[in-house]
């Protein structure tokens, strides 16, 4: 223990050192902007500046992006809240409140908690990370193909209710996203799969973030010009300001959703751990289970603070969480870790069980500038709360052709290729037309998160097992995970049966 | 159109749409492979078929009028809106249209002045200003910092005096 | 004769319509990239050829070989499909250029309906070959060589899991040699990226795998997986104790080729710029260390020669795929 704090506070003096504070607030402000791109985040963010780090030295060039990578995963939550529109797949969760909460008037209040959120997360990840990295690294080292499996089950488990009254929308919503999730190829025949039309675009599949941008970007910002009736010169929001007084209320009412936020953190570090699930899963489970303990769930949806917190500070929990079986077992934990490998690649570091011992400096300088870029990406959002607040005040008529044209470019630019921009309208198109028939869509952009990562999980263990499902359930880690999973799942359904049971007129 | 009619046709549209995803998930093997589980087309195949059956008995509740959008006979898109979203929609698309053709940094400007004055009824100074400034915010962060080179079409000889002074 | 002439036409009409576009480069001087180079990767971000390029890119640009940013772009889908439609789409472009692996031959051959030829392709150059190894966990204390793996294997009979990267994939065609070659039934489990196989092996989750040294290389360091024998001509300087399958009689090598090739129709100045580039960056320091670190075989091919190797390889491949019961 005492030498780990040793090892911490040489970690710091590196830090310290003016370059690399310099580096560390740059990248914060930068990753912020680039999270806060409906379309950008953190993963693009990474790779794209990838190249720039070969200016500074390697524990420099490691900083700067892990700053960025922190920068993102705080600027995710903004276009979640403000726009609706997750910029990643790690923001999904936090649109299901915190634009219900912009709507009401109270950005100010949803940024400042998922700022806060974030940090906490941040903040209980890293010293858990800290502390407990070598044992940590070895559940993620036997997490397999079935533990894989059950992980999914309970992520789909806690989402149950999620979607909207009416059972067939909601299951043809949730189908609809996994046969999507399908699209392009299927990588345990070897076969091109789903080429629909036989477009050759389809062979990338179907990306999460054309399904999101189009729903909640093109779909939501056609919905908003159908309610405002092009607006006239009304802005989307009409009553918040931000004032001292009204932050420091703002904070002290996020005192009663420390349960949600540590539950979060939690959470969201030990998912992030395991391999291939990232902070995604870990965000989405934070949110259902926040619902489930909280003592008003039926506010969730409609702007509950927790169901902010909850998710922001799992996000930024999983997404150190990742950092660990990369750093100690050369496996990324997240797409944004993998890219983070290869810059370690380039800088000629060897990721794996003896980098602890070989580069020793490196990792721990690492470690602290995550403490560092945490606090800092945290009073850079702070700050820029007002900036944000204002320009949701511009008239509704001038946001709205710019955040089109972000949509569209946040379309493009992961993948470059107009297939992609032309599916996007389509999905905003017809998804604003189903929404106006009680479609919920939500349900729909989770399944295309969860079923890739789901999918080949269940089929690597049915070849592992010679087609028997019982290996979801000898096992040590699957065992435990899938009964937990289908308790859950069975638990809404016996009792919506058992409550028209009893209220069945007499 | 009214609302229940809408409802009619997209469950209709949908399961279509299931019933061509069932026929092209079928290109692979659908059943259960001996010793390996489900094959490469059972994951979405048998989904698609619950698009289906969710698809059918959404129509069997329109058929039998239960639920609120099953009895609406509101009008699915309100005449005073259907001009603006049809509007808003179709700028859209043209402008997707035209990034292959005359680039984004063409496409754009029009979109801007088409929508800030022609829909928003703003002034054309800030019409101007906005349709320059926003391309040129846009090349500076896309292009020249995070270098994510975006569609040019028929413009890309200008940019090439460009790409020499930023890269 | 008529060829030559076409091609100083060509060169006539290229300096001409240059020289009006902007008076840039004077007549005589060298073709360079006007804009940014599309440098498409065929495979997903964070793989083992999505670093190669990333590193590339970096000594390109701190290097400053370039007057423009090579950006490059993942286009993984259908085991390269996607990338190789694209570049076919672009005939005739001399700025995308491609950095490919042996997906380059198998997948032309198993999707037919694509269309693509490969020897249109333009040749830039090998940049190295990627070797392969048999790999175990050191938890099998019973497991040392080749032989105590046959014995153990065959004893496990279809139980024993080989993990790879997706089936009919490099990693399938070596596990297909092992079964032939040693009367074995291993079960092929793919998984997606070599980097998990990897991991599955480490973790216990599979008994073997055949990865490249640059995947397990963090585990062997360790001291958590052990390399049997390797599919290569002579031993590999990093894993002096593992033999080759020659040593032990069974003939066979296989490497996974790093190459850069350019847009079909490329012209032959933009085809030459891209070879000096990539033959200076092959001699930096900065590959030439990554070589030795991931124990990457294989020199510099280019022109005339890379194009011959492909034609040999395809051809090498075409049987493995058709012994496989892969193509028909």
């Amino acid at each position: 223990m005492l030498e780990t704090l040793g090892l911490l506070a040489n970690g710091f003096t590196i830090v310290f050192e003016p370059q690399n504070l310099a580096l560390i607030i740059a990248g914060c402000a930068l990753g912020l902007f680039i999270g806060a791109m409906p379309g950008l985040g953190s993963v693009n963010g990474v790779a794209i500046l990838l190249p720039l780090t070969f200016l500074v030295p390697p524990t420099g060039a490691v900083i700067f992006l892990a700053a960025i990578y922190y920068g993102a995963m705080y600027g995710g939550a903004i276009s979640s809240i403000m726009l609706g529109i997750p910029g990643a797949s790690t923001a999904v969760a936090t649109t299901f409140d915190g634009r219900p909460l912009a709507k009401l008037g109270m950005a100010d209040k949803a940024l400042t908690a998922a700022a806060v959120a974030s940090f906490v997360g941040g903040s209980i990840s890293v010293v858990l990370f800290t502390f407990f990295a070598p044992p940590l690294a070895h559940v993620a080292l036997v997490f397999g193909s079935p533990e894989t499996f059950a992980l999914m089950m309970l992520a789909f488990a806690t989402f149950i209710g999620l979607g909207g009254d009416d059972i067939f929308k909601t299951l043809f919503s949730i189908c609809i996203g996994l046969v999507l999730s399908a699209v392009g190829f299927d990588i345990i025949s070897g076969e091109p799969r789903l080429i629909l039309w036989d477009i050759t675009g389809f062979l990338h599949g179907v990306n999460f973030l054309v399904l999101a941008i189009g729903i909640y970007g093109i779909g939501e910002m056609i919905w908003t010009v159908e309610e405002h009736n092009l607006g006239g010169g009304k802005s989307m929001l009409s009553e918040a300001t931000v004032t001292v007084k009204r932050t420091i209320a703002n904070l002290r009412e996020l005192l009663s959703s420390w349960r949600a936020t540590v539950m979060g953190s939690f959470l969201g570090y030990f998912v992030g751990i395991l391999p291939a699930a990232g902070a995604t899963p870990g965000s989405l489970m934070a949110y259902g289970i926040a619902k489930q303990i909280s003592k008003n769930p039926e506010e969730f949806g409609k702007g509950a603070l927790e169901g902010v917190c909850a998710p922001e500070a799992a996000n930024n929990a999983a997404s150190t969480g990742s950092m660990l079986p990369m750093l100690t077992l050369g496996i990324p934990g997240s797409p944004t870790t993998a890219i983070l490998l290869g810059g370690m690649v380039i800088w000629g570091l060897e990721p794996g069980p003896r980098l602890f011992i070989d580069h020793s400096e490196f990792v721990w300088g690492l470690i602290a500038s995550l403490y560092a870029a945490n606090l800092f990406a945290v009073i850079i959002m702070l700050i820029f709360i007002p900036v944000f607040i204002k320009i949701l005040k511009t008239p509704f008529t001038i946001l709205a052709p710019i955040i089109f044209i972000l949509c569209l470019i946040g379309g493009y630019a992961p993948t470059q290729s107009m297939h992609d921009v032309w599916l996007m309208v389509v999905f905003g198109i017809v998804g604003y037309l189903m929404r106006k028939l009680d479609y919920p869509l939500a349900p729909a952009v989770l399944a295309i998160v969860l079923g890739p990562l789901a999918e080949p999980a269940l089929r690597q263990s049915l070849l592992i097992s010679d087609g028997e499902f019982s290996i979801f359930f000898t096992r040590i880690y699957a065992g435990p995970i899938m009964v937990t999973a289908i308790i859950l799942l069975f638990l809404p359904v016996l009792k919506i049966g058992y409550d028209k049971f009893r209220h069945r007129p007499a | 159109m009214s609302v229940r009619t809408a409802e009619l046709l997209m469950a209709l549209t949908m399961g279509a749409f299931s019933i061509y995803l069932m026929y092209k998930s079928a290109e692979l093997p659908i059943g259960w492979i001996d010793g390996e589980g489900p094959g490469g087309g059972a994951w979405p195949f048998w989904l698609a078929t619950i698009m289906l059956v969710s698809c059918v008995g959404i129509l069997f509740n329109w058929f039998r009028r239960h639920g609120p959008i099953a009895n609406s006979e509101k009008a699915y898109i309100e005449s005073r809106v259907l001009m603006d979203i049809g509007a808003v929609a179709l700028s859209l698309i043209v402008t997707v249209g035209l990034f292959s053709f005359i680039g984004i940094y063409g496409a754009l400007p029009l979109f801007l002045i088409f929508y800030l004055r022609f829909l928003g009824k703003h002034s054309w100074r800030l019409t101007t200003t906005l349709a320059i400034g926003i391309p040129v915010l846009i090349f500076y962060f896309f292009e020249v910092t995070l270098k994510i080179i975006l569609p040019k079409g028929i413009t890309e000889p200008l940019f090439i005096p460009l790409y020499k002074i930023f890269f | 004769m008529i060829k030559s002439r076409r091609s100083f036409t060509k060169l006539v009409c290229i300096i001409g319509a240059s020289a009006i576009l902007a008076g840039l480069p004077a007549i005589g001087q060298a073709w360079e990239p006007i804009k940014p180079v599309e440098f498409v990767v065929m495979a997903g971000k964070g793989g083992g050829a999505d670093k190669a390029v990333r590193l590339l890119q970096n000594i390109i640009a701190s290097e400053n070989m370039a007057p423009v940013p090579f950006t490059p772009i993942n286009k993984p889908g259908g085991s390269g499909a996607e990338a190789l439609v694209h570049l076919n789409d672009k005939k005739g472009d001399n700025h995308t250029i491609m950095f490919t692996l042996n997906s380059f031959y198998t997948t032309p051959l198993r999707q037919p309906k694509l269309g693509i030829d490969i020897t249109t392709f333009t040749p830039v150059a090998r940049m190295a070959e990627d070797t392969f190894l048999l790999w175990v966990n050191t938890d099998r204390k019973d497991i040392n060589n080749v032989a105590d793996f046959v014995k153990a294997a065959k004893a496990k009979g279809n139980q024993w899991i080989m993990a790879g990267t997706g089936k009919n994939s490099e990693d399938n065609l070596l596990t297909d040699f092992l079964n032939k070659a040693y009367g074995l039934n291993m079960k092929y489990v793919p998984y997606k990226g070599g980097g998990k196989v990897a991991k599955e092996l480490a973790g216990n989750n599979a008994d073997s795998t055949v990865n490249n040294p640059s995947e397990q290389l963090g585990f062997y360091e360790a001291g958590v997986t052990k390399a049997l024998a390797a599919f290569t001509p002579v031993r590999l300087p990093l894993f002096p104790d593992a033999p080759t399958f020659r040593e032990l009689d069974k003939d066979f090598v296989y490497f996974m080729q790093r190459t850069v090739v350019g847009a079909p129709g490329m012209s032959p100045e933009a085809a030459h710029y891209y070879k000096d580039l990539f033959t200076e960056v092959f001699n930096s320091d900065k590959w030439q260390q990554y070589r030795t670190k991931k124990s990457l075989q294989g020199g510099l091919l280019t022109d005339h020669h890379l194009m011959e190797y492909w034609k040999i390889e395809r051809d090498i491949h075409e049987v493995m795929l058709r012994n496989m019961g892969a193509i028909k």
